[in-house]
């Protein structure tokens, strides 16, 4: 029982507290969509997935599925009784099923039904379906050659002259970068289990970042009004932004299974199908050239970011977009243009993933600092740091920089990391080992990240909140953002716990639920913190203004005379339990619920003319990584990573720095193990963890110290001070890729920039390694 | 009857099919939810569990995937799922507290199957050090951790210790004579037409498979299960060989006899102790629950082109001996892979031994690159015997998977090395010799130009390592904590 002379919280805002649902995960207790007990009579779905990256269906001969045990029926693009397009832009470029083109290998082409998922799976493999095949475009340079469109529009962002700043520049580089993309690999795959009700009434389960897509998605597939429909999301085993927009069709055919069979029906894709027939982080091909003076200092950036796109919009317009808003990373540019080009290709819709592009900008920045430092033999952070922003500069889209605190961060993590001695001691390693003919070589690079936070689309950054407290004193929270492990819940119930002064063991964080809090954005782009805990502060402010309002009536004081504190309400010289006083204000009839709403203030941008504040702050960080390398094979090993990142006042440390690690890791694994590869067909061979290969635990630094910028402090009106964590770290795991790049680089003495194409796995390592000693 | 415990219960089954799977039954049959299917392919370890099975009379607990455990090998086991996992007083298990408590999930999929290898780890190895844990949790994606608070939580309870109080430790003599109880005898289970066999023993799997000479041999299931789980192929009529302790005898005298069904993780103790060298090849087979589950004999007779233990194998001088019936033969496993896809094993034949000589004074390496360092099929695999006398090779065996359509010998490069002296320039000749022994194909897991450049490397790390000097040669981790 707790003290009543306590006058601290348990579980307020700022104190490490563990994930809401930690006891549920580690007993295994922890409900996903697939473990819902299913209404009685529960059908399945599976998807019949086209065979050919290109092609015109000539005959699609489904007898033997319809034949086939178990089977209930079939649907085909002809049997959806809506809309037969998820795209999350309208654009209505993104068909549930194929009809009459398939346009990548692996597009959903049919659904099967049966009384269990393994038989709709076995009916699904005896589709026969003829194609007459067409040209296929597979990666965003043979589709510029190969003339194909843009799938969204593409951008320009420009300031000052570009082109004179580099013709007039005393140095010039030009180079190419390609970067592969990325597999979310969320352990839980997508999953959709859709239960009728009466009239046109549906309620889904699914596995999602964003149920109001899903809610309006399955309403026009079914031809019914978005109140219509119910999504609810308890939590996802992952996301990262695989399930902002890919589980649209899943959810659509369990849903138009489930009315025409008034059975309720679940959809849930084996592994490989699921990685086969879903979009993924963006490849860019990116054209730079860069212009610098002798002493390291940019002049003037150009760049041209060819994006693997897909077959259809999608994300990618936003996508691109941002990777141009990070394609300074956290560098002035005097002269800068930069252009994005959403190339279409004959392969799987890519989408939304952790950094949504940006981390394929600020890889391009700091291969352009890299490529500086190689040409006039200096240590890349003293280039880094020469090009830092300073507050007042304009970023290439004309957003004043106002809250650079990269200089101090990168002061404490240089000496913190002991940087400059280890450096010296990787180069004297190299030098021996250049001497002595040892094949193992050590790298070591400090790379910063700078991260805009806030939708680049102004109209999602707004957020609803639902707040009950019941008369024994207990409180029940919902808010439309979802949880997927990165803490949410936890950090949004310790804003009310503290808002109320409060245990965190009386705020109940429910499941996501349309029908609770409508109108949501995706949780993405890092803001669910910042969006939902306001919105849920919002929600406590008006009870609270009422609890504040009875006692002062009740008590016969002023409003500066109620205090509520560590589990009690204090008027005037009284003390009161607030379950006491909670129970006294419910029997004066005081409304104790209410709808929080926020919206994020000060930020618009022009598309049209590039310029804008789309970013209502920056979050920081920096990362520094050493590696070793052996240069007979290409394997490597990852030693040592220091981290210290800025979180603003953390709401959760704890949380937060689990966000910074598993970003590192997963940073890493984007540039390091982790490789798409595509064969002449067009089909995705690397599509189960078999042959997808994301970090291990053996892979991760041993050493690994991850500190939070514990002076920092959001500079704007953010939820208790904090700064979005979800997606910044990710870019840190550039710090490793350009440690391998100068353990290979050692091979030639530095002289060159090896200029490493990601991902870096052993081969293109080796290769590098190979081709500098040429 | 098939019969097994599965936590507490005694679970009677008359009706299962060859190619159910141990997590389906659990998931569907059983709504034991904790067990969750990440990949159906033994990559995620989102569906690991603790199996107990008597091996020559002694309760061995192993984590296994039970995603492609076929649920009619579990006859005569005790299945552990995370729902059995409690303290004594019913709170959390010291490994979940300890997990809680530092922070070790964060969106939780993975998190029943960390708790189950760590608790397989914490049972079996109570001294485990970082590359134990490290190696403990091969077989488990986290893509949420970064694995830092995992690995800390791994510490933590190691160093709590407290296993004789865990209920398994505990009721482990009662758990024993349950098990026993069920053992004997052949077991034959169908689902309509899907039919497994567990014959009692080697003599009666001889005589099944004379009578069955086209079934399909089951012994740890980590490649036959994916037949099933992805390919959907028919199994049926399976004949099940992991439970048989006769296939399990590892005999080390003149020479070195391996049953065909001795588990990776059952031979560490024979390559520790007679090829230490390749240790770390070893581990890098796989994760341990595949290792736990998967066969040398069942490597060897699936045909894989890369194989893991094949190229090692061969370069060992295995010879396999193949029994049909009463009928035994022998020949050298660079014999039995024909072509791709294509073995020297006929119909009712069964790999029942591995042969290897001792190593006697040979030189012994064996060598994989892929793209992850761990549980990662290699793209190159290669095993090295050699022997020098007098500064002069004598004797040199090289193998490599991953070049051609098998396992295969690399005749030119053994040709350059055999009577020439030892020393760098005739390893070099050997790096470049085997290029004519191979034609790689280049597929996702590698190019053939970097399959080549490997196949080079390898002769001159080989010698690199012999010659010794004051440069480290391979990639070696700092201790850390």
């Amino acid at each position: 029982m707790k003290d009543a002379t306590d006058s601290i919280i348990r579980g307020g805002v700022h104190q490490s507290v563990p994930h809401d649902s930690a006891t549920l995960h580690v007993t295994g207790r922890a409900d996903y969509t697939d473990d819902i007990v299913e209404p009685t009579g529960t059908l399945h779905a599976y998807l019949g997935l086209s065979q050919v990256a290109h092609g015109r269906i000539r005959e699609m001969d489904l007898d033997a599925v319809r034949a086939a045990p178990g089977v209930v029926g079939v649907l085909t693009a002809a049997d959806l009784p809506g809309r037969n397009d998820v795209s999350p832009q309208g654009r209505n470029d993104d068909p549930i099923l194929a009809e009459g083109e398939v346009r990548f290998w692996g597009q959903p082409v049919f659904a099967v039904i049966a009384t269990t998922r393994d038989q709709a799976r076995r009916a699904a493999a005896l589709a026969r379906i003829d194609y007459d095949p067409l040209p296929h475009l597979l990666d965003p340079i043979a589709a510029r050659d190969g003339g194909a469109d843009y799938v969204a529009d593409p951008l320009t962002l420009t300031r000052g002259d570009a082109d004179a700043a580099l013709a007039s520049a005393p140095r010039r580089i030009d180079g190419r970068f390609t970067i592969g993309g990325q597999d979310h690999f969320y352990l839980e795959g997508q999953i959709a289990l859709a239960i009728p009700g009466e009239r046109d009434e549906i309620t889904i389960h699914v596995s999602t970042q964003h149920p109001t897509e899903v809610q309006h998605m399955v309403a026009h597939a079914l031809g019914v009004p978005a109140a219509a429909v119910v999504v609810n999301m308890r939590r996802m085993g992952g996301g990262f932004g695989g399930k902002e927009t890919q589980m649209n069709l899943f959810a659509c055919v369990a849903a138009v299974a489930a009315k025409r069979w008034d059975r309720a029906v679940k959809l849930r894709p084996d592994r490989d199908d699921d990685m086969t027939a879903t979009g993924k982080r963006h490849d860019f091909v990116v054209d730079y050239s860069v212009g610098f003076d002798d002493e390291g200092r940019i002049l003037g950036v150009t760049g041209d970011y060819y994006a693997r796109c897909g077959f259809s919009a999608d994300l990618s317009q936003a996508v691109t977009d941002r990777a141009l808003f990070h394609g300074d990373n956290a560098y002035f540019y005097p002269a800068v243009r930069l252009r994005s080009h959403p190339m279409r290709t004959n392969t799987v819709s890519n989408t939304a993933f952790r950094g949504f592009g940006g981390p394929q900008g600020v890889i391009v920045a700091e291969r352009m600092v890299e490529d500086i430092a190689y040409a006039l033999g200096r240590d890349p952070l003293a280039v880094r740091r020469a090009n830092l922003y300073r507050d007042g500069d304009l970023t290439p889209y004309h957003q004043t920089v106002e809250d650079m605190i990269l200089p101090r961060l990168l002061d404490d993590l240089e000496a913190s990391s002991d940087y400059q001695r280890r450096r010296q001691a990787v180069l004297d390693w190299n030098a021996r080992a250049q001497a002595g003919g040892g094949p193992i070589r050590r790298g070591i690079a400090l790379t910063p990240v700078k991260f805009g936070i806030s939708f680049t689309a102004t109209h999602f950054n707004q957020a609803g909140a639902l707040v009950h407290v019941y008369a024994d004193g207990s409180i029940h929270l919902n808010h439309g953002g979802c949880e997927m492990g990165q803490g949410l819940h936890v950090k949004v119930a310790q804003v009310v716990a503290d808002a109320f002064q409060v245990d965190l063991g009386l705020v109940h964080v429910t499941r996501t639920a349309t029908d609770k809090v409508p109108n949501t954005s995706a949780t993405a782009a890092s803001s669910g913190t910042d969006l939902n805990g306001m919105a849920a502060l919002d929600a406590c402010q008006q009870i609270h203004a009422r609890l504040v309002d009875f006692a002062c009536a009740a008590k016969g004081l002023t409003p500066d005379q109620v205090r509520f504190e560590g589990g009690c309400v204090h008027m005037g010289g009284e003390a009161m339990q607030w379950s006491r006083f909670i129970e006294t204000a419910y029997l004066a009839r005081v409304h104790l619920s209410a709808a929080g709403f926020y919206r994020t203030p000060k930020i618009h941008w022009n598309r049209k003319t590039g310029q804008g504040r789309p970013f209502y702050y920056f979050a920081y960080g920096a990362a520094v990584t050493e590696v070793s390398v052996d240069t007979l094979t290409g394997e490597y090993l990852i030693e040592r990573a220091d981290i210290l990142h800025d979180a603003g006042r953390s709401l959760n440390p704890a949380i937060d720095i689990g966000q910074v690690e598993g970003g590192y890791i997963q940073g890493v694994g984007w540039l390091t193990s982790e490789e798409l590869w595509w064969d002449e067909a067009g089909r995705l061979r690397t599509h189960a963890p078999s042959t997808y290969k994301i970090p291990l635990a053996g892979d991760r630094p041993r050493i690994f110290n991850v500190a939070l910028a514990d002076w920092s402090e959001n500079r704007e009106m953010t939820i208790k001070r904090s700064k979005a964590v979800g997606e910044p770290p990710l870019m840190l795991g550039i710090s490793a890729f350009q440690a391998i790049g100068m353990a290979v680089a050692s091979v030639a003495d530095y002289r060159e920039n090896p200029r490493l194409d990601a991902p870096a796995t052993p081969e293109r390592v080796l290769m590098a390694v190979e081709r500098l000693r040429r | 009857m098939l019969q097994f415990l599965l936590n507490d219960d005694e679970i009677r089954l008359t009706e299962c099919g060859a190619s159910d799977t141990l997590l389906d039954f659990l998931r569907i049959g059983r709504r034991l939810t904790g067990t969750k299917e990440g990949c159906a392919e033994g990559d995620c370890g989102a569906c690991t569990v603790m199996l107990g099975r008597l091996h020559d009379g002694r309760l061995v607990y192993e984590p296994v995937n039970a995603c492609i455990r076929f649920l009619a090998s579990c006859h005569g086991c005790h299945v552990v799922t995370v729902e059995h996992l409690r303290d004594p007083d019913g709170g959390l298990h010291a490994v979940q507290r300890a997990m809680v408590d530092h922070h070790a999930s964060q969106c939780g999929f993975c998190t029943p199957g960390f708790v189950m290898a760590l608790y397989g780890l914490w049972m079996t190895n109570p001294d485990a050090d970082m590359t134990a844990i490290e190696t403990a949790l091969q077989g488990n994606l986290c893509r949420c951790t970064g694995y830092a608070p995992i690995v800390r939580a791994a510490q933590a309870v190691l160093a709590a210790g407290g296993q004789a109080g865990d209920r398994i430790a505990r009721e482990r003599d009662e758990v024993t004579a349950r098990l026993a109880a069920m053992q004997g005898g052949r077991v034959e289970v169908a689902r309509g037409d899907d039919r497994a066999i567990l014959p009692a023993d080697v003599d009666d799997l001889a005589a099944v498979l004379v009578e069955h000479p086209d079934a399909t041999i089951v012994a740890g299931a980590t490649d036959v299960g994916l037949w099933v789980t992805k390919f959907l192929r028919p199994i049926s009529p399976a004949v099940f060989i992991g439970h048989l302790d006769g296939l399990k005898r590892i005999d080390v005298g003149d020479d070195i006899r391996i049953g065909a069904g001795v588990t990776y993780t059952e031979a560490v103790p024979l390559i520790e102790s007679e090829f230490p060298e390749v240790s770390d090849y070893w581990h890098r087979i796989g994760g341990w629950q595949v290792r736990n589950m998967g066969t040398i004999g069942g490597n060897i007779a699936n045909g894989s082109p890369i194989g893991e233990s094949p190229p090692l194998m061969i370069a060992l001088g295995a010879r396999l001996v193949l029994r049909h019936g009463d009928t035994r033969r022998e020949i050298a496993l660079e014999d039995f892979f024909i072509a791709y896809g294509q073995q020297d094993r006929r119909p009712g034949e069964f790999v029942e031994t591995v042969i290897l000589p001792r190593r006697g004074n040979a030189l012994v390496a064996a060598y994989k690159i892929s793209k992850r360092q761990s549980a990662d099929i290699s793209a190159v695999a290669a095993g090295f015997r050699i022997e020098v006398a007098g500064g002069v090779i004598t004797s040199a065996r090289v193998a490599f998977g991953g070049m051609a359509g098998t396992p295969k010998r690399a005749a030119a490069a053994e040709a350059a090395l055999t009577g020439a002296p030892f020393s760098a320039e005739t390893f070099a000749a050997a790096g470049e010799a085997v290029q004519d022994d191979f034609q790689p194909l280049g597929d996702w897991r590698a190019s053939a130009d970097y399959r080549r450049a490997i196949a080079r490397n390898f002769f001159r790390r080989f010698w690199l390592e012999q010659a010794g000097g004051d440069q480290p040669v391979r990639l070696a981790r700092v201790a850390g904590d």
